[in-house]
């Protein structure tokens, strides 16, 4: 154990293990999300598919022995409420928008229904990389201990990020999104894109899931998600439909939200409410600086609900 | 139509032939014991398996539940909103609770006033310490435990423990109860080393798992090797500490298993003693005390057994303080003390036994806390 | 067109009524696999909701919350806008009435500080959703995710100023406001038990009722929502509009907050977020947007509410039983959305067969 003080050193280094650590569970549910919005719907449930992704992550990695099954069985939950919301999508007439928020509200209810036996024992977590093991401090090797699953998170951002600009699947789910009659002309089924990649969306959401339950903080119980799939979604407007810059934004709202205890672990005591909503003040700020009535945000999917 | 007609019919018809088989049940069992089955409510505000503050108040219900004649029935994730009357009416009209215990601070005040003159036959008991005699109904009480007495033996582990010479608490308020916890983890730790530090970070509510390990890992990183809290679900900081390799005391419950190695020992409630103590008198009919505060020597709260980091000496240093308070002796707030701003908070000759009312209120962090109480 | 009436009434009832059924069928399927006996917890369920007089009290005060903050999402929805903001603008509002109660008009006559809490709150609560609705319209922001934001900012304000600058140093272990004093609080109507805030909550539902749908103002509101550019094209103020329709929305959640204030805590505290707002999204979409509607649907979410207490003590079921009934009950009701529409033709097809 190296018991020295870090001081100041500790806050720039708390915010970088804050980002990568409290980042992930953001970056999976806004990769998701941006996936299912590039094809023209919005998923706002996917606090749903997060919660209940935590829950079965736990329940399957305590009763299997293996986390990793968890991640899949997180996964399956994911997908399955995804598939609901895009067959029920699928209707005439049905908003996705209040769907989202009843999946939302149905996925939590059977998260925590079936999460009760669970919130006692301890399962096995995801095993991590230590990046740091160069490093004498502890502290730095702390903070480098990386997740396995936020180097697959990691990877997954550039990789949809071309999967949407240089595939023809990708140019299919484009196409989708932007505008319905152009995709009917070319013959693309639009309804099948979509639902497609809303379960791919509620995936990756639901991997999130497992992240914070198998990983960090590391175990399940009720108030485990502070929000953060529902935030989420408001990180994709913040990103722009760009799964890049969702990387990049995840990072920025996981710091931000250890920037509050940190400054207060070396005596920056006050107003620590407000250090708490400095993400959405953030993001509200962006959103009023880059959109005007005339121009719409710039990347955003034409056939998108909120931009009607 | 046709289906749903037939539902219909058939759920009524149902609802009534199970009143009567309610009242023949009723009638049957009753005339063998000769004795009445009184109903136990109990209300939780979050998961009774938080390995935290609603476990310790469910394992008294557990304990309660194990009494002869007593049927305890429970509501768990019960906000302070009407939600809490309308929960403790529907246990009295319903299911005809003669006692309940609201368990959250939050539901004495306006919650358990508004209800409990309203039904003078049942009884309320508070976990909080609330109660004003001569103002509050006389059907309500309101118990608490003198906590931070375990958490001054828990500092003077902790102090005599750490080898950095800097303890951390997470706390999720700056409020009294939680200021008073702090200040003395702190003054038993002094006890022991009069040089050490205790860091405080305030999370801003009692259940945020993520900032509860932000907090703990920020205060690793400043080379604290020692960890308490006063939050609702101590599970996430336990475990943190283990992983990385630090010592932890915990709160509320026992959570030894959590930590085999790093876990030093904890300040717990001890309710099952509380809550039986109360049904008992109960039952025999006795009068209640409005107002029941106490401490280790009262055995409303307890110390968990050492954890195998715990020197020998460390543990006589704190065998000795804990056979100081049993015997009465022990007076942890007296002059003279300073605050962190270097304020005299108590004045030299000055000592405010456990039941001083002014301790109450407390709204200063002592000198060798680094924190604030604003928010 | 004298056929085309029944049938779209029907409709209405029918389909809403149905799904309402089907839900309940689909809930009662679930249970009876994990082996409870579905109609003994419907019976309880009744029982705890509407089955005495005491049940028919518990559920009427969690259902008026619940109208109020259900307008707050109906409203705008009137416009095309979907606010979930209802949540922040209690908080918002329930704080305000707090401040207007405690401070200003301490020694004043109760129903002048009444009035005062109960305006404090509503006019906060409408900046609240009224700033959603200028941003919408004047900046182009997208109205939900700005309210969804605004939430989390308003409880982080709310927790702020309770715990630090507004906090009374005598509420020790509960930070809170200064208390308003039991004189100054909004008693209960004589004869039932529930707070003076249900009959609010009621009147500003038929209020809004016959504004949105009987008055040339809320026509305008309806075409503005159907068809901005036609709207503006007629000369329809729009952004007025958007800004005036906001404000009512926040002002009946701002409300509901300065009710829950001044009838049931007696502060502003933390306890302000419990949800109403939340829960008041899925009230108003059940009630497709109708404020008329929004009260019997209120009714039913208090009354599942309201029993569910006695489905966790009587049939073991955990709390988390009754968020999945109405996730059930919101899909089944959303969902049925797509039926609107299909009774005539089904008709006119068998009349002509």
């Amino acid at each position: 154990m190296n018991g020295e003080a870090l001081g100041w050193w500790g806050v720039p280094l708390a915010i970088l293990g804050g980002a990568i650590r409290a980042g992930t569970p953001y970056l999976f549910v806004s990769l998701g999300e941006c996936l299912t919005e590039k094809s023209g719907r919005i998923n706002l449930g996917l606090e749903g598919n997060l919660v209940l992704g935590a829950m079965s992550a736990y329940a399957v990695s305590y009763l299997s022995g293996s986390p990793w099954l968890g991640v899949l069985a997180a996964g399956g939950t994911g997908m399955l409420l995804g598939l609901l919301h895009a067959w029920l999508c699928s209707f005439p007439k049905v908003n996705d928008i209040a769907v989202g928020i009843a999946l939302m509200l149905f996925g939590i209810g059977v998260a925590f229904f079936f999460g009760k036996p669970y919130i006692q024992p301890a399962a096995p977590h995801l095993p991590a990389l230590g990046f740091g093991d160069w490093s004498a401090s502890a502290q730095v090797r702390a903070a480098l201990e990386i997740n396995v699953l936020f180097l697959i998170g990691l990877g997954t951002a550039p990789l949809l990020g071309w999967f949407l600009a240089n595939t023809r699947w990708g140019l299919m789910v484009r196409t989708v999104g932007d505008s319905r009659n152009a995709a009917e002309a070319l013959g693309f089924p639009v309804n099948r894109v979509r639902a497609a990649a809303t379960v791919a969306g509620g995936f990756l959401a639901g991997v999130g899931g497992a992240f914070l339950s198998l990983y960090y903080p590391g175990s399940w119980n009720e108030g485990l998600s502070s929000g953060q799939g529902l935030i989420a979604v408001a990180l994709v407007v913040f990103a722009r439909w760009q799964p890049m810059r969702c990387l990049y934004a995840s990072l920025l709202f996981g710091g931000a939200g250890a920037l509050g205890p940190a400054l207060q672990s070396v005596g920056i005591t006050g107003g620590y409410y407000l250090f708490n909503a400095a993400p959405y003040v953030l993001t509200l700020l962006l959103m009023a600086a880059t959109c005007s009535p005339e121009r719409t945000l710039s990347g955003i999917p034409g056939e998108l609900s909120v931009t009607k | 139509m046709k289906v749903a007609e037939a539902w219909l019919c058939s759920f009524f018809r149902r609802g009534r032939q199970e009143w009567l088989a309610f009242l023949f049940i009723s009638f049957a069992m009753a005339a063998p014991l000769h004795a009445e089955e009184a109903v136990v409510g109990f209300l939780y505000v979050g998961s009774k398996a938080d390995y935290g503050y609603n476990q310790a108040h469910a394992q008294g219900a557990a304990a309660v539940k194990a009494m002869p004649g007593v049927k305890v029935i429970e509501e768990e994730n019960v906000p302070e909103t009407i939600a809490v009357q309308n929960s403790m009416e529907s246990m009295i009209n319903l299911d005809g609770a003669k006692l309940i215990f609201p368990t959250s601070f939050g539901y004495y005040d306006p919650h358990v006033l508004t209800v409990a003159p309203q039904y003078p036959g049942t009884t309320f008991l508070h976990a909080g310490g609330l109660y004003q005699e001569g103002k509050h109904p006389a059907n309500a009480g309101s118990y608490f435990g003198y906590i931070d007495e375990a958490q001054y033996i828990a500092g003077i582990v902790a102090g005599g423990t750490s080898k950095t010479g800097k303890l951390g608490f997470i706390a999720a308020k700056p409020i009294p109860q939680v200021l008073r916890n702090i200040n003395s983890f702190t003054l038993g730790a002094q006890s022991v080393n009069p040089k050490i530090t205790t860091q405080v970070i305030f999370t801003g509510d009692w259940a945020l798992p993520v900032k509860e390990a932000e907090a703990a890992n920020s205060l690793i990183d400043q080379g604290i090797d020692v960890i308490t809290m006063h939050v609702d679900s101590p599970k996430v900081i336990i475990e943190i500490c283990e992983r990385r390799g630090i010592y932890s005391s915990g709160y509320h419950a026992d959570q030894s298993e959590l930590a085999p190695k790093g876990y030093l020992t904890g300040a717990e409630w001890n309710w099952p003693k509380v809550y039986t103590d109360f049904v008992k008198l109960l039952q025999e009919g006795k009068p209640f005390p409005h107002l029941l505060r106490g401490g280790l020597k009262e055995g409303i709260v307890k110390n968990s057994k050492y954890g195998p980091a715990v020197s020998a000496k460390t543990i006589e240093l704190a065998e000795a303080a804990k056979a100081k308070f049993m015997a009465g002796e022990m007076v942890i707030y007296k002059g003279e003390l300073k605050d962190n701003k270097g304020k005299v908070v108590i004045p030299a000759g000055q000592s405010l036994p456990q039941t001083d009312i002014k301790l109450e209120s407390m709204d200063y962090l002592v000198a060798g806390v680094i924190g604030s109480t604003g928010s | 067109m004298n056929v085309r009436v029944p049938a779209q009434v029907l409709e209405s009832l029918l389909i809403p009524v149905s799904a309402l059924l089907a839900a309940l069928l689909l809930f009662g399927i679930f249970l009876a696999c994990l082996g409870n006996d579905p109609l003994a917890v419907f019976h309880s369920m009744v029982r705890g909701g509407f089955g005495s007089a005491f049940a028919w009290r518990n559920t009427l005060e969690r259902a008026a919350p619940l109208m109020l903050t259900a307008l707050c999402t109906a409203l705008p929805a009137q416009l095309g806008l979907i606010v979930i903001g209802g949540e922040g603008a209690l908080v918002v509002g329930g704080v305000s009435a707090a401040l207007a109660g405690g401070l200003a008009f301490e020694d004043q006559t109760p129903w002048l500080a009444i009035a005062a809490m109960l305006i404090a709150g509503t006019a906060a609560g409408g900046a609240w959703i009224g700033l959603v609705g200028w941003l919408k319209h004047y900046r182009g922001i997208n109205e939900t995710i700005t309210s969804l934001l605004f939430n989390y900012i308003a409880i982080a304000l709310m927790n702020h100023l309770v715990t630090g600058p507004w906090r009374d140093p005598a509420s020790l272990n509960k930070p809170s406001t200064r208390p308003v004093g039991s004189a100054h609080m909004l008693g209960d109507m004589p004869g039932l038990g529930v707070h003076w805030g249900l009959a609010l909550a009621l009147a500003l539902c038929l209020v809004c009722y016959t504004v949105f749908r009987q008055t040339t103002f809320g026509f305008a509101v309806r075409i503005a929502g159907g068809n901005p550019r036609a709207a503006r094209l007629a000369g329809l103020p729009v952004g007025l509009l958007t800004l005036i329709t906001c404000f009512w929305a926040g002002a009946a959640a701002g409300l509901a907050g300065s009710i829950e204030v001044a009838a049931i805590q007696g502060a502003a505290n933390a306890s302000l977020a419990a949800g109403y707002g939340y829960a008041g999204i899925l009230a108003a979409f059940l009630a497709r947007q109708n404020p008329l509607a929004v009260i019997p649907v209120a009714l039913i979410l208090g009354g599942i509410s309201a029993s569910a207490g006695l489905l966790q003590r009587s049939h073991h079921l955990p709390d988390a039983a009754v968020l999945m009934l109405q996730g059930i009950i919101f899909i089944t009701i959303l969902s049925s959305e797509t039926c609107y529409g299909r009774l005539q033709p089904w008709l006119d097809s068998r009349r002509r067969a």
